[in-house]
This record gives C-alpha cells, structure tokens and sequence, in this order.
C-alpha cells in the first residue's frame, strides 16, 4: 500500500513539475501573465509531494517489505534498523528518489522565501528548475521506478554490502546529493537570470547562499567520504584519484570557483558572464558526476554498452541540458555586459587568478577521469592515478596557494603590494624555514615539500585579514573566510605530513610478541571471536605504547565475516593523539612461510601467528581536521549573509509600515 | 632466481582464475610481508602504489586484499629486491599486462592528449588573465 501511495505522489509530482514549467514559461509571456501567480505554490506542492514519495520508500524498507523489489534486492530483515534507513538511499533507484526529493524540496523553499529578486526572474529560475527536475523525474518513472512490486514475494531479502554497513557512509551520500542538487537551484537562478538579462549583484546575493549551503554539504561530505575509505578499506589511503572520487570533487571545484566570484559579482557588479558561466558549469560537473556513479559506465564501457538504458538516458538528460544551457548562455552572453573593470593587484585580481587556477584543475581532473573511458570506446585500455593527478594539479594548486595568502588583504580595485607586503614578512619566513628544516630532515619528495613549507605560511596568512580589527565587530564572513582559509592550510599541513612521514610495518606474530612502528610499541595481547548483529569476527587486542614510558592503551582491530551477503571486511582500529594516529587492522592467520631460515626462527610454530598491518601517520588526522574547519567557514558566512539579509529585510517591512501609517 | 620463477608461476595462475574469493589471501612469500632494507621497500612501495590491481576496480596493488594483489606485490618486492630498476619493472608489467596495469600514463601514441591538456590549459589561462588586465585595465578609475 504505502509503495502505491509513494509511486503516485511520484507522478503527482512529476505532474506539477510539468505544470510549473508551462506556467512560468507562459507567464514570462505578455499573454500567460496571469498565470504566474500558480507557480511559486505549484513548485511548494511539487516538493512536498516528492517528499512524500521518498518517506514511503523509507517506510517499506523500514519495515522490510519484500513485496518490493527494491528492498529484496538490497535489504535484509536481520540487518540493524539504521542500516535498512540507510539501504533506502544505498542503490541507484533509491539515490535518484533523493535526488529528485531534494531538488523539489529546494525548489519550494526557493519558491517560499526568494522574494528579492525581479518577479519575472523568478518565473524563469523556477520554470528552470522544474524543466531539470521534469527529466529525472521522467528518468525515475521510465527507466528506474523504486516501487515495482516483485510476485513472488521472496522470503529474505539480498542485503546490503558490508562495506557500507557503517555509519560514515550511511549518511556519506545524502550529505554529497544535497550538495550536487543545492548547485541544480544555482544553475536554475543563472538561467533566470540569462533569459531575463537580470545579471547582477541582486542575483549574486539570492544565489549566494545556495551555492555557500551546497559547497558546505559538498566540503564535508567529501571529508566524510575521505575519512570512511581511510578506516573502512583497511590500507591507510584517504583519497585514491578514483573516478567516484572525483565525481564529488569536480562539482566542489566548480562551486568553490563559483562561490568566489559570485562575491566579486556581489560586492562589486563585475564577473558578470563568469559567474553565470560558472553556475552553468557547476550544475554539469554534479550531474555528470552523477552519470559517472550510476550509469555504471565505470565498471566498464562495455558493461554500460550492454545494458546501456539508464546509462543512454542520464546521457541525454546531460546533452539536453549542459547543451541547452551553453546555448542559452552563448545566445545571451552578448547582452551581459563584463561589469566593473579592475587591476591586476586587487582583490577581484586575485580572486580572478584563483577561479582560473581552479578551473584549470578541474579541467585535469574531468580530462584524467574521462580519458581511460574514452580510449576504452577506441578498444584501448589506460589507467590514470595519482601519478598523474598529483603532479598536473599541483603545477595549478601551488601558484593559486601562494596567491591564497595575499589575495584577502588585497583591496577591492585596486591595490599595491608594496601595501600589503610587510605584512607577508613573517609567512615568507616560515615558509622558509620550513624549507629549510625539512631540506636537513630530507628525503621528502617534491610535493610534500611544497606543501609542509606552504602549509606554515598560508596558515599565518590566513588570520592576517582579522589583524587591526575589532574582533567582536568583525562580520561574520570575514571569519568564515578566515576559518576557510585556515582549514585549506591545515589539511594541506596533514595531507603533506601523511605522505612524507607515513610509517608502515607488515608483520607476522605471535601472541605475546612486541613489534615496533615509528615511536609505537605494539604487543599482540589475544585473539579472540566475538560476534554482532549480522557478523562474527576474530578480534584482536593489542596494547601499545608510544615511546618508552607512554601509558599501555588498547586497540581492538577486527577481522569480520559477513554472511548476508558474505563478504570478509577488516575493521581496523585507531588510536589518535595530538600528533598523528596509529593505524592497525588484523589480517587472517598468517599463512606457512616457506622461507627456510624463516621457517627456522619460528620453529615450525606457524600456527599462533597472526598478520598485522601497522601505520603510524603523523598529522593525518588534520586532514579532515581542515577539511571540517573549511566546511565550518562556509557555514560561518552563510549564517552572516543570511542575517544581513533577514536584517535588511525586517528593517524594509518596518520602513514601509511606518510610511503606510504616515500616509493615512 | 627460483623464488622469482616460483612467484611468476603464482602470479600466472593467479590471473587464469579470477573467480577466486575475495577473502582468500594471497600466499605469495612477499604479499604482507615487507623488505628488510627500508630504502628498497619505500622504492617497492612507490612502484606499488601506482600499479593498478587487475581484479579490483580502482584500486592500486598496494590497497589490495585480492590475491592477484598480493600476488603482484611480492613479485615487485623481490625483484626490487634483486637490485632491478622500479622503471623497468613498471615497463616489464606493462609489456605484459598493457597499459592498463600502470596508474602513471607513459606518453605515447595513445597517451599525449593527457599531457597536451596541462600545457593547453596553462596557455589558456595565461591568455585569460592577459586579456583581463592589459589594456583596458589602466582606465580603471
């Protein structure tokens, strides 16, 4: 029953979503004016009915009803109930409900609340975000519908793959999709805009805060998404260049661009068509990454070939729209003009140089991601890694880092450096002094270099824009810009550090035996089984110590074995101090060596050794650390720029209250 | 020499049966186990990160539990081991196993568009901030 209720309030939706378009198109029109009044309810109705159909779809896998096919497939009575939560939106058709939800739910408040900009603006902004929401409504309905009832009714259910059964990723991927749908409303309110030629700083003030609240979902859902595959796959890597990887970070790099020079556009009228361009090319990068994940186009081309509907249908719901939009843009970008003129050394100036450094290295990472699919297509297979990745976007990062730190004392227009320069002295100094300490230490490749030694600087740099203020009058941006900043710094410091001082041991022991790891003593205490809700597994305990007085601290890495479906994970165990984090995940019983001095030393007692994999990661931890503090700037600006707004908006309505009465 | 050819012969039968379960290790000596020389295994470790575990999807042999992974890992060990080039080894593979097995692009026929877009790029962006501020730029106010 609820899984009809939810498939009609899907095609009801669908329905108003059509509607919404005809209407704001018509009334944009001399003939259709009086129909602009239905469209701001039409697109509130749209969104609580999609999000009535996502709440049912959590309902029948709350309650595991294997009547439908979706939670056979991937749920599981037995499963704990935040898992069977999670499940809802841990398969294709279930994610894409959540995108459609999240885009309609974002429509309606936008419908509710914007009343800033040109009415006609908005007419056309939300006729655009219907005209997105209408295909992958039309993509759910056609070609992946959640509800389809299964006949006959299996008894079990196929579960969730262990890997995700943790609560990291449970909460991973609706944090990202609010992300990558926030930019779907940006992109609405660029093609308002450009269809209205209302490009302006009224736009870059409405559009702020969805591209701040988007970017935010997206820094920390990408940190979360880091942190899960540093504890989850048991290696120790936090980020692999992989194209689901890159999936998120593309349409972050696109929104960070944005987000900059959507303040430029903001604050001064200037990067008019960049910004709307921008916009355009933000909501592209969130949707092809989306094509990326579920086309299942990665697994392999040939795969996608085989089985190509979803896949052909999300590819021409992405030449539909990135192409409709560029056209639009390039129709249109004639009638907006390029805004406020501005030197070199400005704040515009550098803001410029960052959204170019940035785009460029979105242009490597969307070139290396989509190049091994390409030549798949010419029947040649490459692979492109970090090898690639690090070197190509460190040669843009750099130089846009070094800018990083002097681009916010810059004043807008025009400015000096011999200005700011003495203000620089100290982070030129740390910056070379940590070259310098790290040149006696050596042995540190080229990139962890350049990023310890710009680390210190930029991280001092960063705090500079607070210097000679009131900090209790400092507005809220302005700390959300320093918090930002700072974070980039801090993650860098953790992301360098990792790579250059990463200890590793692999070892064979038995119980009882010490092994060291950099100032870590390890002691294989016992190895036990125990048993969860859905698992059993062999547990280790270790007792380690740092250095050669520190305090006896245990560690319980486990091996895992799942049965529904069965699937071996290691859940590794962590243990965090101020200055890195100790790493260690259990593997099986270690296998005979058959090295025979080897074999010697353990006198033939193979059977009580147990394989251990260690690391010791200095300042790791201070990569999501920074990842977080970067998130937390957004939210901080956010919070400051919706205040003003309310502030300026209490302030009219009193302004005009108090004339009405004067007028009587 | 011989524990080469043995792990050859591992490795071999590894890629013939990729059916194999996920959770079976592999038993190559130098799977899970690291060299004694600390300066050959960071060597051996760079080389494994940036090879590509055949029967995963994405991930490189040195964040691999799947037996051809560990099958891999042992045989850059010891061949690192043996005094040979991490280069050549990378060449070596990729002779056999193509391009694919290689998380660094060698510039080659097929390859040089990856290379050609950074340079396109910075040339792009160079034009770009030219165009912003010359000229025009001086009427600034």
């Amino acid at each position: 029953m609820m899984a009809e209720i939810g498939l009609a309030a899907l095609w009801l939706a669908a329905a108003l979503a059509g509607l919404q378009l005809v209407a704001g198109s018509l009334a944009l029109t001399a003939r259709g004016a009086a129909l602009g009044g239905a469209v701001r309810p039409v697109a509130m109705v749209q969104g609580l009915l999609a999000l009535l159909a996502f709440a049912c779809l959590i309902y029948v896998f709350s309650v595991s009803d294997l009547s439908v096919k979706l939670v056979a497939l991937n749920s599981h009575s037995m499963k704990p109930l935040v898992y069977k939560i999670a499940g809802t939106w841990g398969n294709h058709e279930g994610s894409m409900l959540l995108w459609v939800t999240v885009m309609g739910v974002a429509g309606g408040f936008v419908a509710l609340v914007e009343r800033r900009l040109p009415e006609r603006t908005m007419l056309a902004t939300l006729a655009g975000q219907s005209f997105v929401s209408l295909g992958f409504y039309a993509f759910l309905l056609f070609a992946s519908n959640p509800f389809e009832r299964l006949s006959p009714v299996p008894a079990e259910g196929n579960g969730l793959n262990p890997l995700l059964q943790d609560l990291g990723l449970a909460f991973h991927p609706p944090t990202l999709y609010l992300g990558y749908v926030g930019l779907s409303i940006a992109f609405s309110f660029a093609i308002g805009a450009l269809i209205t030629s209302e490009v302006g700083p009224a736009f870059a003030r409405a559009m702020r805060p969805w591209v701040l609240g988007a970017w935010i979902f997206l820094t920390v859902g990408i940190a979360a998404g880091s942190y899960w595959a540093y504890y989850e796959l048991g290696w120790g890597g936090w980020w692999f260049w992989d194209p689901v990887e890159n999936a998120s970070l593309m349409p972050w790099l696109a929104a960070t661009a944005l987000l900059h020079s959507c303040s430029v556009l903001a604050s001064r009228n200037a990067l008019r068509a960049w910004t709307v361009m921008l916009g355009v090319v933000a909501f592209s990068m969130s949707m092809i990454g989306t094509f990326l994940v579920r086309s299942g186009i990665l697994t392999s081309v040939h795969a996608f070939a085989v089985d190509p509907q979803r896949g052909t249908f999300i590819l021409a719901l992405l030449a539909i729209y990135i192409g409709g939009a560029l056209i639009l843009f390039g129709l249109r970008a004639s009638s907006v003009t390029e805004g406020e003129r501005f030197a070199l050394v400005s704040r515009e100036g550098a803001l410029v140089f960052n959204n170019v450094m940035l785009s460029a290295i979105l242009g490597i990472v969307l070139f290396g991601t989509l190049y091994p699919l390409v030549a798949e297509t010419f029947g040649a297979k490459v692979s492109v890694g970090p090898p690639y990745f690090n070197p190509m976007g460190a040669l843009f990062a750099v130089p846009m880092l070094v800018v990083l730190a002097v681009g916010p004392l810059l004043r807008w227009r025009r400015d000096r450096f011999a200005r700011v320069g003495k203000n620089l002295v100290i982070p030129a100094m740390l910056v070379a002094a940590a070259a310098i300490g790290l040149l006696v230490i050596g042995g540190v490749a080229l990139l962890p270099f350049l990023g310890l030694a710009l680390a210190l600087g930029l991280a001092w740099a960063s705090l500079l824009p607070l210097k000679g203020r009131n900090l209790r009058r400092t507005p809220l941006p302005i700390w959300g810009m320093v918090t930002a900043h700072f974070g980039i710094a801090v993650a860098l410091f953790g992301m360098s550090s990792e790579s250059a001082f990463s200890v590793e041991k692999l070892v064979a022991v038995k119980i009882g035996e010490v092994t060291q790891v950099g100032p870590w003593g390890v002691k294989l205490d016992t190895v036990e089984p125990v048993a969860g809700p859905n698992w059993t597994a062999l547990e280790a305990r270790l007792l380690v110590r740092y250095g050669a007085d520190g305090k006896v601290t245990r560690m319980l890495p486990q091996s895992r074995s799942f049965w529904a479906p069965p699937q071996q994970t290691s859940e590794s165990a962590l243990l965090t101090r101020w200055n890195g984090q100790l790493y260690a995940v259990l593997g099986g019983e270690a296998p005979a060596v058959d090295d025979k001095d080897e074999a010697k030393s353990a006198a033939g007692s193979d059977q009580g050794r147990w394989q251990l994999r260690l690391w010791w990661k200095p300042f790791v931890p201070l990569i999501w650390l920074g990842g977080l503090l970067i998130a937390l700037g957004g939210a901080l600006a956010l919070a400051g720029h919706v205040l003003a707004d309310l502030r300026r908006t209490i302030a009219r309505s009193k302004i005009a209250y108090r004339r009405e009465r004067q007028g009587r | 020499m011989k524990r080469l050819l043995l792990s050859l012969v591992a490795l071999g039968l590894a890629l013939t049966a990729p059916a194999m379960a996920q959770e079976e290790q592999s038993t190559a000596p130098y799977a899970y186990r690291q060299l004694d020389d600390p300066a050959k295994e960071t060597k051996a470790q760079d080389l494994m990160e940036s090879l590509r575990c055949l029967q995963c999807q994405g991930q490189s042999i040195a964040d691999s539990d799947a037996p051809i992974a560990g099958s891999m890992r042992s045989l850059v060990r010891e061949r690192i081991a043996a005094g040979e080039d991490p280069e050549a080894i990378r060449a070596w593979l990729i002779e056999r196993y193509g391009d694919y097995v290689s998380y660094a692009p060698q510039l080659t026929g097929l390859t040089w568009p990856l290379f050609a877009v950074p340079v396109f790029l910075m040339l792009i962006a160079f034009l770009l901030l030219r165009r912003r501020f010359t000229g025009k730029t001086g009427d600034a106010k």
